[in-house]
């Protein structure tokens, strides 16, 4: 029953993406159209479509898998995804006005305008490709750690357990090829309503099942302390106060700088409708603090997973809590969930190979409809290779450079975040910065075991921060130091080619408000 | 023509950002709320209080969104 539903409702996603090719038609065949569906969505679909980059599959699984087995720790999701909304409001408006007046895709064009230096561009655009391809990995082992759950996939990596997942992925490639964001994009709805729905429906039915709230909390109290082999905690310890802190406010300054987000935001169709998600979007936060909290309710309903494979407590209590048709729904909107995230970054990745690698530097006079052919094919080697790295690398491998991910984009915040507000920075000494801080983030990283926090000691002063963080400061301050040293040694700044009235937007009449190309 | 300077605007219009700040000023001092006491329906202050700052902070961005929402007539559509 569970795997009926599960499977007719993945036939109907299937069929519905590639349908998507014929909706809001667009003006050719260009990058623009397949790569960010013509830059058409209103107020509800950007809604959609950013929930869908944002909120990914992966996220939902994970993040009460490290509720369930470490407790507080992970809750830290939850003032990430509030905070980033300020950072949005500030930043995006004026990203889309820029883009959408000088034309460009994604941040590596901007960057490139901005300082004249293709280089800094395409450090840019290689750090935005490097980050979203784990993340593609991790919405498929999302998909994975669900089908295992269900029966349909055998257990463990490896070339056995994937043959599900392969023809999973070959759809969602034919998908993306064909539609281009259109088909993530019309998914991306039908994602949010199942998920909101079967998430509030099974909010309640476990809750009720397990004895209610008090229970819930009171058995993940009793349970957290005996985790092995390191103890969890149902409220933060002061030793993690600033490892807390500083992976919330890393992971909010990264996360709107990757290219899945910048696709799903410029496809917006005014900076009104970017402005009011500011204050929309939190609706998907709250939905992820509940989901967070179906870790203790894992822990509340005595599921136990296999040694190292907290991800499965969420698909395991799904199952086994839940009546058939209900479960089925569920593990269906994760793996639709999953099939939009991976399909934008698929996109997003694409975009930024095609105008940023193949235009600038294998085919510079390449046309609006060969940068377009470049991309579709571009897509389809993302999809694929992802399914090589989930044969290829372990789980968590694949974790790990996720995270390490997240450390290196956060190091293009400078060259684009910044330079949204300020052309202060000297372009060398930004590239300077870029490459400092990759060297130090990756180093501190690994340096950890690849746990997302490291310790740090300043004189008497000790504290674990997020290395994103540390890494982005040393960047920072590589940038700041040698900015005036290579202005005064008459190193060229560049040209730039926007003017400050191209960030706000201003009457039509004084003006077109469209691409300038 | 200060009207036409939009979502960056300047002044008195600026000032409204500073109300973004307090999302980041409520939830990047973890002490001020790594505790189990008052509970709300069973459920640890630590845990609520964030829930709580969902809502908080979706009211302060609407209120900057709506304060400087000078967008010139016209500029919503390409």
């Amino acid at each position: 029953m569970t795997r009926a539903i599960f499977l007719g409702l993945l036939l109907a996603t299937a069929a519905g993406g590639l349908a998507a090719r014929r909706w809001r038609p667009g003006t050719g065949d260009t990058l623009e159209d397949w790569g960010l569906a013509g830059r058409p969505f209103g107020t509800a679909l950007s809604w959609c479509v950013i929930s869908g980059a944002v909120y990914t599959t992966y996220t939902f699984i994970a993040v009460p898998a490290v509720l369930y087995t470490s407790g507080a720790l992970g809750f830290f999701a939850v003032p990430y995804t509030i905070i980033v909304y300020p950072i949005f409001l500030l930043v995006m408006p004026r990203l889309w006005t820029i883009a959408r007046r000088h034309g460009y895709l994604t941040t590596a064009d901007f960057v490139r305008d901005r300082y004249d230096s293709p280089g800094l561009a395409v450090a840019v655009a290689s750090t935005g490709i490097l980050a979203t391809m784990p993340y593609i990995t991790l919405q498929l082992i999302g998909i994975q750690v669900v089908l295992e759950a269900m029966g349909l996939a055998p257990a463990g990596s490896g070339t056995t357990g994937v043959a599900p997942l392969a023809v999973g992925l070959a759809v969602l490639a034919a998908v993306v090829f064909a539609t281009g964001l259109r088909g993530p994009a019309m998914l991306s709805v039908v994602k949010a309503v199942m998920i909101f729905g079967t998430t509030a429906v099974a909010l309640v039915w476990i809750t009720v099942e397990v004895g209610g709230v008090g229970a819930v909390f009171a058995a993940a109290a009793r349970a957290l302390p005996a985790r092995t082999p390191q103890a969890g905690t149902m409220l933060l310890t002061p030793e993690s106060y600033s490892a807390y802190a500083t992976l919330a406010l890393g992971s909010a300054l990264a996360l709107f700088l990757y290219p899945h987000t910048v696709t799903a935001v410029l496809s917006a169709r005014s900076v009104r409708v970017v402005r009011k998600n500011a204050y929309l979007l939190p609706a998907w936060t709250l939905l992820l603090g509940l989901l967070a909290l179906f870790g203790f309710l894992a822990i509340a309903a005595g599921v136990e997973t296999p040694k190292g494979r907290g991800a499965l407590a969420i698909p395991l209590l799904i199952r086994s809590v839940l009546p058939d048709w209900l479960a089925g729904l569920f593990f269906a909107a994760v793996v639709i969930g999953a099939v939009v995230s991976s399909g934008i970054m698929a996109v997003a990745a694409s975009n930024v190979f095609a105008r940023n690698v193949f235009k600038e530097y294998i085919k510079p006079d390449a046309t609006a409809r060969q940068q377009a052919q470049t991309a579709r094919a571009a897509s389809v080697v993302v999809t694929m290779g992802s399914l090589l790295f989930v044969i290829g690398l372990k789980t968590q491998a694949a974790i790990n450079l996720q995270l390490l991910g997240g450390v290196w984009i956060l190091q293009t915040l400078p060259a684009v975040g910044i330079s949204l507000f300020t052309r202060w920075f000297h372009r060398s000494a930004l590239l300077a910065g870029w490459a400092a801080g990759m060297v130090a983030g990756t180093a501190m990283t690994a340096a950890t075991g690849f746990v997302a926090v490291y310790r740090i000691s300043i004189g008497p002063l000790q504290f674990a921060s997020y290395p994103a963080l540390l890494a982005l400061a040393l960047n920072l301050v590589v940038a700041a130091a040698l900015t005036p040293l290579l202005t005064r040694a008459g190193l060229p700044r560049g040209l730039d080619a926007t003017d400050d009235a191209d960030y706000t937007p201003r009457a039509p009449a004084r003006a077109g408000f469209g691409p300038s190309t | 023509m200060s009207r036409l300077r939009g979502a960056a605007g300047n002044g008195a219009q600026r000032r409204w950002y500073l109300l973004l700040a307090l999302p980041f000023l409520g939830l990047l001092w973890p002490p001020l709320y790594a505790r189990a006491e008052p509970r709300l329906f069973g459920v640890p202050f630590f845990y609520w209080y964030q829930f709580a700052w969902i809502a908080l902070s979706v009211l302060i961005t609407w209120l900057v969104v709506r304060a400087t929402d000078d967008l010139p007539e016209g500029a919503d559509q390409p």
